[in-house]
């Protein structure tokens, strides 16, 4: 979502930012894991982008500029300072882990979304944040780097964990189901 | 089971490879069996977190709220703001039957794509493709009598680089239909035909080119029924293949 060169007016925001109210909500919901927590973070993410709007640059991405501001939000909320905190080995380091190869049982129906959902809860935050970005929000390698401040090799090498923990979760849950 | 290609599995999937490596791995795919079922789990567990994840909704209160403080703020007049709120309460109304409508047609859309992208890599990725092995389309369109409820045409392919490999009988939604598959040069192209009974919203009369999970898509609707042509096929590939389909489907 590129903003052309035009006039920041507060309609032009309204028109931007409105359409993405219910993919917000949604990842402010997954960030907080608590309904009334997640509509404070939604609303002070518009204040603050509507306030910061003016210095908005057109030509940039306004999807990544205004997901940054909502999860830069989280972070200082007092939940989100409990919540996030990346190892720092993890940043240091952009080199892909070996991948683990699929558990069988992860062919999931849709009957056992609660326990995938379940995995996902479990998930750090940085983990869950950059699975959504990138499955549910499909946003590209370099928004999700805009999004979340880091370089392009950090995102790979995170989301790449990221899926590894999450196989791993699934793989806990569906033998402590079965065993 | 892992090979060279397995750490880049995720990355082929997100559309994230360089043009060689993609091309490269495309290849590789067709030739190895352990990375298509591995690429089959990840793209089952792909798409069973795009859906646990989308699990939240705002409430309708909730957005009414930041809507209106996001609105923009225009002089205020008595007569005007009358006139506003009468008209207002119209327009709220109507415009969130729409966006709603919008909104649940587009994720419906989304996650049909996702589905026949699925179809797609199972079927390749399973040991017996197609129940019916032909490349007669006068043996491929008779079997599939009986099996669903419509006929179609499939297109005449002398002097094409298209060949019709079989078909298997498919589900969408519950619907069944008809599922084809095309090879052009080393590249295998499904087709699927169902009946468009509506069910998929936001899917309107012909997409155009599409991608999905990296893969070449293209979707329209003709003489009530809808027809999908998915493949790792060039997007020209994909688009000869549609105008042969579409110009038989007219015969």
């Amino acid at each position: 979502m590129e903003v052309a060169e035009e006039r920041l007016t507060a309609a032009t925001f309204e028109q931007l930012a409105m359409p993405l109210f219910d993919q917000l909500y949604n990842f402010a919901r997954w960030l907080t894991q608590d309904t009334a927590e997640a509509e404070d973070l939604v609303q002070e993410t518009y204040a603050k982008a509507l306030r910061g709007f003016p210095t908005f640059q057109p030509g940039t991405n306004f999807r990544a500029w205004i997901y940054r501001i909502l999860r830069n939000t989280f972070l200082t909320s007092r939940s989100g300072m409990k919540a996030a905190v990346v190892p720092l080995d993890e940043e240091t380091s952009t080199e892909l882990p070996a991948a683990t190869p699929s558990p069988e049982a992860i062919l999931i129906e849709r009957s056992q979304q609660q326990l995938l959902q379940n995995a996902m809860e479990d998930l750090p935050v940085h983990f869950r944040e950059i699975l959504l970005l990138c499955e549910v929000e499909e946003m590209s390698y370099q928004e999700i780097a805009e999004t979340l401040s880091v370089p392009i090799g950090t995102v790979m090498s995170r989301l790449s964990r990221a899926r590894t923990a999450l196989r791993d979760q699934l793989r806990q849950k569906l033998g402590s189901k079965h065993g | 089971m892992a090979d060279a290609w397995t750490p880049k599995l995720d990355t082929y999937l997100d559309g994230e490879l360089a043009g060689s490596e993609m091309q490269a791995l495309d290849a590789h795919l067709r030739g190895c069996p352990a990375c298509a079922a591995d690429i089959l789990n990840r793209v089952q567990l792909r798409r069973a977190t795009q859906s646990a994840g989308r699990r939240y909704q705002p409430s309708g209160d909730f957005r009414q709220r930041v809507q209106q403080a996001v609105a923009p703020r225009r002089a205020w007049s008595p007569w005007r703001a009358w006139l506003s709120a009468a008209t207002a309460v119209c327009v709220l109304v109507f415009a969130g039957l729409v966006v709603t409508y919008m909104g649940r047609a587009a994720l419906e859309r989304k996650q049909t794509f996702s589905e026949v992208a699925d179809l797609h890599v199972a079927t390749l990725a399973s040991s017996t493709p197609v129940d019916v092995v032909s490349t007669d389309r006068h043996t491929v369109k008779p079997w599939f009598a009986g099996k669903i409820p419509f006929t179609f045409n499939l297109p005449e392919l002398q002097n094409s680089d298209f060949t019709l490999v079989g078909g298997r009988v498919t589900y969408l939604g519950q619907a069944p239909g008809a599922h084809l598959i095309y090879q052009v040069r080393k590249h295998q192209m499904s087709v699927f035909i169902f009946q468009d009974r509506d069910i998929v919203r936001g899917l309107g009369s012909d997409s155009g080119p599409e991608k999905k999970l990296s893969f070449n898509l293209q979707t329209w609707r003709q003489d009530d029924l809808r027809y999908f042509v998915v493949g790792d096929a060039s997007p020209e590939d994909i688009g000869k293949l549609v105008d042969l389909l579409k110009a038989a489907a007219r015969s």
